[in-house]
């Protein structure tokens, strides 16, 4: 994700430097790499942010003991899944 | 308290523990509020620099580019130091990290406010 920052921060500065490079960020964003690439980074960020809201809740007193634990585990991973796979559809229809 | 570690971000790991829960509420909520935004607008170039000249938005984008900066931080020097035993990799690995952590602090500010 820190490594992907840098191929976001890219797509900001040419996306709004004018007209023409907002249109050269939909061009990019049409070729396969680049889909990948900005797939690959949503899908770190989105699990990241399940995750990370798991353990804000966490923080919480929320999902601390074994059983409560185990659950928020597989909960984490069911919703990271279920968002990944959305984003898939966002980025490549 | 014997100063045994330099390389973290703040006085203590309490404190560093703090920066980066404190700073997982605002990257969240801009992510949230960020997406929320891209997947509710027919985004074309108006609407899109539109948002990003709004100094509010501006300030919040700031924010967050600091906030990550902190939260990349603790969370990379946690790894460093979980990873990376021998003391002259694990420096230079954070020695990176710190650097690309303010080439995108300047980067940001540059696109944001254009100079």
């Amino acid at each position: 994700m820190f490594v992907g920052v840098a191929f976001l921060l890219y797509g900001l500065d040419l996306s709004l430097s004018g007209e023409e490079g907002f249109a050269r960020v939909n061009e990019l964003l049409d070729s396969f790499l680049a889909k990948l690439i900005i797939w690959g980074i949503l899908s770190a960020l989105l699990y990241h942010l399940v995750a990370g809201i798991k353990h804000l809740l966490m923080d919480m007193g929320i999902g601390e003991e074994l059983k409560s634990g185990r659950l928020a585990a597989k909960l984490t991973i069911v919703i990271s899944v279920i968002l990944i796979v959305l984003a898939g559809v966002w980025v490549w229809q | 308290m014997a100063v045994n570690s330099v390389t973290n971000l703040g006085r203590s790991g309490v404190y560093d523990w703090m920066v980066q829960r404190v700073s997982a509420y605002l990257l969240a909520l801009y992510t949230i509020f960020l997406l929320g935004f891209m997947l509710t607008t027919d985004l074309d170039y108006e609407a899109w620099a539109g948002l990003f000249s709004q100094t509010w938005f501006r300030i919040f984008s700031l924010g967050t580019l600091i906030a990550l900066g902190g939260h990349a931080w603790v969370g990379l020097w946690t790894v460093s130091t979980d990873y990376i035993k021998a003391t002259l990799p694990r420096f230079l690995f954070q020695g990176v990290c710190g650097t690309v952590m303010f080439v995108y602090v300047v980067w940001g500010i540059q696109i944001l406010w254009g100079l």
